[in-house]
């Protein structure tokens, strides 16, 4: 395999440690490298790599040049506020300080560009100067000009430099109205199972043999593999399904290789495991006291986003049904559920034409606050003085900051949560709303 | 011209690089920095003159204050009661929360510990940021306090690197790390004054380059920790830094959670993940709400970088059940709260906001007005201090209890010569008045313990007849009798049904909670209830001795029930049966019983009359629950529309006084159109409504008939300024309806 890893200019050596941390990506790996040529030789401009997450981009960018010792500086770009911060980052980790602090305050692209010249004249590259942007997506969101400016940069600054960029999204939602200098588009694909398999196989205790943490990731990857190809979330509950799986051998009812008993004996916890996939809700230490409660209890697994009970004050709690009915009720129906002699509306000569669809499926509706309070009142069994601390409860307002003389609100909770609140209230919600009339 | 915000004014003060006497102002700038404006602008804040409060606070209180001549002592009073009442409740916040502080503490040292020995699942979740989700409760204003200890905690025995952050400083991405930054690089300014000068010269690069990022705070936390490792450990100045771990963990608590911009949040965990394998950060959310919001604001992409647990702290409810344990129920302080006031403050916590501290304000409120308020409640202390107080009791003073609606039911009760004595003789009544305050301390001495036991024997019924919690049975004690009362009545009934072993755990608890009381009266109770039990406990072995004979007599019947098929002749025997059943003799056990509650029930009656009835208890009881209502429970719409429809009420002028809620022609401009725009219809004509306006005007004006009704400039623009007015209160708003209308936004009128 290492044969993919060949390109003169490097030491053989460093060659294969960069090979051995690189599993499952010898072909990216290999492409890159014969992309870089030489250490001295002029790289493309720019190269572009997207693929999904935890599918080793950043690892493979990382490891290939810090193994090689090439020059480099990555970025990423949630943590760039402002340019000046990238700018100031580049040059920090190519030219050291000094250069670093010639930038003016908040400077500007042909600023960066100037220094970088200067710089460079000084110290010009025996090596390529790779810059690698994380998270690259967000470059959209910066100046217009500064993604087509990186791209073509080796032009700018005339100096031996690549801009590597990373992203998980694909290029054309990247390519700007005004056209660019196009990169290198390079595509780095999902680990299929045998190749999730050999990597997650790798980090095994240091207190079990290989093989027998490999038959564990077999079976693991064999119950989560349908729901989650995810190499990050697979390698969470590795870690934290181990232990249990461990179990019997620590009690020495089971030999290490005998796998089907050890099967047997995991496969419950790992369908109950299922549940909370994705969820990350809890650290592996309350998942073990949680499965020895459950032991006890002989209940159904509860995660924690069971815990959605919420207390709350009296008045708060009608306030939350009158925002949640003036959410998903349309205006004009207001007579007919809060006026006593209201007569008889029939729901079919009441429908709009686009109110036939279920206002829950549309979800919430601004509301202004007058009808919030109206609501309120009349939901209410007693009479309620206007006090201030009612008034003083918000929900989420939604429209713009500048709308200060009528805002409007919506109601955000779920339809489950507002149900058990208003049965607290013995408060019968499910007649009030007009889409199960 | 260009408008700053403050926050603006703030960075740029901090780029400017400030002496150090101009960034103490900052400080102090900062830490009042919260407008309740909604608009934004620049707003200047002025340094609090605090020294000139502290010396006017006694004059405050004497200023207009009842009976002025011993405001002073009232005052002292007052500040003792107070101090006493704050310090212990802080002390049981402290313990109430020790146990999820206590918990949350050794999650840090945990997390900082597995840093260090890395075992293969600590390794596995390396990358990992520790996170602990504290649940709070939707009682926001307690937060603080809690956070305050937390982070005090923290600094003492963990880390002194702990940052706390709010939602409303952190708009972007950049205020909340250079809020993080700050804080964590100040703390240390501020805590250690040895390494000011290097502190010093690290915020002054901080200031010099304009961007925070969280390598700079890297960086900083090296040469932090490789200082303090290399330092000599005889000249630390911090003394438990032998245990401590090497690296302390970068603690960040991010206060209210729910508040945040999940965008900013998101990035900035993106951010510390970056930085995780060189800076040993921890986070601590504060949830309100639940768990699961967690998962609401952040994607898997970024929770995915957490490793969450999750602490649940003591729910409200709780927390104010043992505050007013401590607090109202003990006879420890002299200052009462009658049913009423209580139940105002109990009506604000349930209905309103769930917040013990604005519970423990009310009381505050109303101890400042008791004192205030009432010239006798110089007598509302201690008994020695008290019965000291009654001797200095001046002869105003003495009218005043004379007048008391309390003392004069007891004088009627007396002899018509003592009757005499007390109502002319100023030392005859400074005597009485020693006992009646003696009496009145030995009433609550008894009350408390006897309303326990109550408690303790109804709140497991079912229904539970007086409530489930004590305070509500404390609230039907203070309103009226409580054997009077229907609940009582089928609470006693309930109690009558109960299984022994059930009735033998209740009184044992009752003799629990008597045990440590010292007053006669109960000690003699106790001595009773124990006796009440052996009893209980003795009719075991006498019951084995005597075989029932009861059982025969039953059968019988039941023998004969299955001979007769007569309709008529069946209901016969089912009456008789009952009959016989009911005159049936009771057994050992029933009798006891009976006896049992029958004991209950006389300490009942004697000791849990409510205070009304107690001679004097007007000294120690606040009674205005109107007043505290109106300042805990603010209506601004009423009142401003109380001030529109009769503004005699606010301003005291005679000529505004009117009979039957008319507004007089002499009222301000707003009130008269106030009072013209409520006979409109949903929206106003602006001319008709000014010739309204006009003619009332010129009414009270005086009566020259050419002009009368006719609309000169000042009319006119007096109007214009009432209808804007109007309109700022929110009683109006422009339509586009109608060309010169405006819209009603209240509905309803004469």
């Amino acid at each position: 395999m290492t044969s993919l890893l060949q390109q003169p200019g490097y030491e053989e050596e460093r060659l294969q440690r960069v090979a051995k941390q690189l599993p499952c990506r010898e072909v990216q790996a290999g492409l890159l490298l014969s992309l870089m040529g030489k250490p001295q030789q002029y790289s493309y401009p720019s190269v572009f790599i997207y693929g999904h997450q935890a599918s080793g981009k950043s690892h493979v960018i990382h490891v290939l040049l810090k193994e090689l010792e090439l020059p480099h500086a990555t970025v990423s770009c949630v943590e760039c506020v402002s340019v000046a911060l990238l700018f100031e980052q580049v040059l920090l980790s190519f030219f050291g300080c000094d250069a670093a602090s010639l930038l003016p305050r908040s400077p500007s692209l042909s600023d960066f560009v100037r220094i970088y010249r200067q710089q460079c004249s000084q110290s010009p590259a025996k090596q390529t100067r790779y810059i690698v942007m994380e998270k690259a997506e967000l470059l959209r969101d910066a100046d217009a000009n500064l993604l087509p400016a990186l791209l073509r940069l080796q032009e700018l600054v005339e100096d031996n430099v690549t801009v590597i960029l990373l992203s998980e999204i694909v290029w054309d939602k990247f390519r700007p109205n005004t056209g660019c200098f196009e990169p290198l588009l390079l595509h780095f694909p999902d680990y299929s199972k045998g190749e999730l398999q050999q990597i997650l196989s790798q980090d095994r205790h240091p207190s079990y043999s290989a093989e027998f943490y490999a038959s564990y990731i077999n079976i693991l990857l064999g119950v989560f593999y349908s729901v989650c190809r995810d190499l990050r979330e697979l390698r969470h509950l590795a870690a934290l399904n181990f232990s249990k799986f461990c179990e019997p051998l620590a009690e020495g009812k089971v030999k290490e290789t005998d796998t089907h008993k050890l099967w047997r004996n995991i496969e419950p916890h790992l369908k109950k495991a299922m549940q909370t996939v994705y969820l990350r809700e809890v650290s592996s230490l309350q998942w073990e006291q949680m499965q020895q409660m459950e032991e006890k209890e002989c209940g159904a697994l509860r995660g924690l986003s069971a815990h959605t009970h919420v207390e709350l004050p009296y008045y708060s709690k009608f306030l939350l049904i009158a925002a949640y009915l003036a959410s998903y009720n349309p205006a004009r129906t207001d007579k007919r559920f809060f006026l006593k002699h209201h007569g008889k509306i029939r729901k079919t000569n009441f429908l709009k034409k686009n109110e036939k669809t279920s206002n829950h499926l549309l979800g919430p509706k601004p509301f202004p606050l007058d009808r919030l309070l109206a609501i309120f009142y009349s939901v209410v069994d007693s009479r309620v003085a206007p006090t201030a601390s009612i008034f003083s409860q918000l929900l989420t307002k939604v429209s713009h900051d500048d709308q200060l003389d009528a805002p409007k609100y919506k109601c955000a909770v779920s339809m489950d949560f507002i149900c058990a609140i208003s049965r607290t209230v013995s408060f019968d919600i499910v007649k009030y709303l007009y889409d199960f009339l | 011209m260009t408008v700053k915000t403050p926050q603006q004014e703030t960075d740029l003060d901090l780029q400017g690089g400030l002496n150090r006497e101009s960034k103490d102002a900052f400080t102090v700038a900062n830490a009042e920095m919260s407008t309740s404006s909604v608009s934004k602008g620049c707003f200047v804040f002025k340094p609090s003159c605090k020294k000139k409060k502290t010396v006017s606070l006694e004059d405050h209180f004497s200023h207009g204050c009842e009976g002025a001549e011993n405001s002073e002592t009232r005052f002292k009073l007052c500040q003792d009661l107070w101090d006493k009442i704050k310090t212990d409740t802080e002390v049981l916040q402290d313990e109430l929360n020790r146990k999820i502080l206590d918990s949350l503490l050794d999650f840090t040292r945990k997390c900082s510990s597995t840093r260090l020995h890395s075992d293969w699942a600590s390794q596995m979740r390396a990358s990992e940021i520790p996170t602990a989700a504290l649940v709070l409760g939707v009682n926001v204003p307690d937060h603080d306090m809690t956070f305050q200890s937390l982070s005090d905690l923290l600094q003492q025995s963990v880390t002194p690197h702990v940052a706390s952050v709010q939602a409303k400083e952190c708009g972007a991405l950049k205020h909340l790390m250079k809020k993080v930054l700050e804080r964590l690089m100040d703390t240390v300014v501020t805590v250690d004054d040895e390494e000011e000068d290097e502190a010093e010269q690290t915020s002054a690069q901080l200031h010099k380059s304009v961007h925070c990022s969280l390598s700079t705070l890297c960086d900083w936390y090296n040469t932090k920790t490789k200082k303090s490792n290399s330092g000599t450990p005889g000249k630390k100045r911090c003394s438990p830094g032998r245990d401590e771990p090497q690296q302390p963990p970068v603690v960040i608590i991010f206060k209210d959670l729910e508040a945040f911009n999940p965008r900013v949040l998101q990035d900035f965990i993106l951010i510390c993940s970056r930085y995780i394998e060189r800076l040993p950060l921890m986070f601590i959310f504060g949830i309100a709400t639940s768990p699961s919001t967690i998962q609401h604001m952040l994607p898997h992409s970024v929770s995915s970088l957490l490793c969450i647990e999750l602490f649940q702290s003591l729910s409200c409810t709780q927390h104010l059940a043992t505050v007013i344990d401590k607090l109202i129920l003990t006879p420890q302080f002299p200052f009462k709260l009658n049913g009423k006031v209580m139940q105002v403050l109990m009506s604000i916590f349930l209905y309103h906001d769930f917040s013990v501290r604005n519970f423990i304000k009310g009381v505050q409120l109303a101890l400042l007005e008791h004192f205030h308020s009432q010239p006798l409640s110089v007598l509302c202390c201690r008994k020695k201090e008290a019965v000291l107080n009654v001797m200095q009791l001046s002869h105003r003073n003495l009218e005043r209890i004379r007048h008391l609606p309390s003392f004069k039911r007891y004088v009627e009760k007396q002899e018509p010569q003592e009757q005499v004595n007390l109502l002319t003789d100023d030392t005859r009544l400074k005597v009485v008045c020693q006992k009646l305050i003696k009496g009145l301390r030995k009433y609550h001495k008894n009350y408390y313990p006897v309303l326990r036991c109550l408690h303790t024997l109804t709140s497991s019924l079912p229904r539970y007849p007086l409530g489930k919690q004590v305070r509500e049975l404390h609230l039907i004690c203070l309103e009226k009798h409580v054997w009077e009362n229907e609940d009582y009545q089928t609470a006693m009934k309930l109690l009558k049904m109960l299984a022994k072993d059930e009735l033998i755990a209740l009184l044992q608890r009752c003799v629990e909670i008597l045990q440590p009381v010292k007053s006669k009266k109960m000690k003699a109770a106790l001595v009773l209830l124990k006796d009440l039990l052996t009893r209980f406990k003795q009719l075991d072995t006498v019951a084995a001795e005597t075989p029932p004979c009861a059982e025969d007599c039953i059968t019988s019947p039941v023998k004969d029930l299955q001979k007769k098929t007569d309709l008529f002749q069946l209901q016969k025997t089912l009456l008789e049966m009952n009959e016989s059943r009911r005159a049936k003799k009771l057994s050992p056990f029933e009798v006891l019983r009976n006896e049992a509650l029958e004991f209950i029930d006389s300490l009942v009656k004697s000791h849990l009359s409510p205070p009304e009835s107690q001679t004097l208890n007007e000294v120690c009881y606040y009674t205005s629950s109107a007043t505290v209502r109106r300042h805990l429970n603010a209506t601004p719409r009423t009142s401003i529309q109380a001030a529109l429809s009769s503004p005699y009420y606010y301003l005291q002028n005679e000529s505004l006084k009117t009979e039957d809620g008319s507004v007089s022609n002499a009222a301000p401009d707003i009130c008269i159109a106030y009072k013209l725009h409520l006979e409109c219809g949903r929206l106003i004509n602006l001319y008709d409504w000014l010739e309204a306006y006009a003619t009332v005007v010129s009414a009270a004006e005086g009566n020259n008939p050419d002009s009368f009704g006719k609309v000169d400039e000042v009319k006119h623009a007096r109007f214009i300024q009432a209808v804007s007015e109007l309109e700022f209160l929110g009683f109006i708003k422009s339509t586009k309806q109608k060309t010169d209308h405006v819209a009603r936004l209240t509905w309803g009128g004469c």
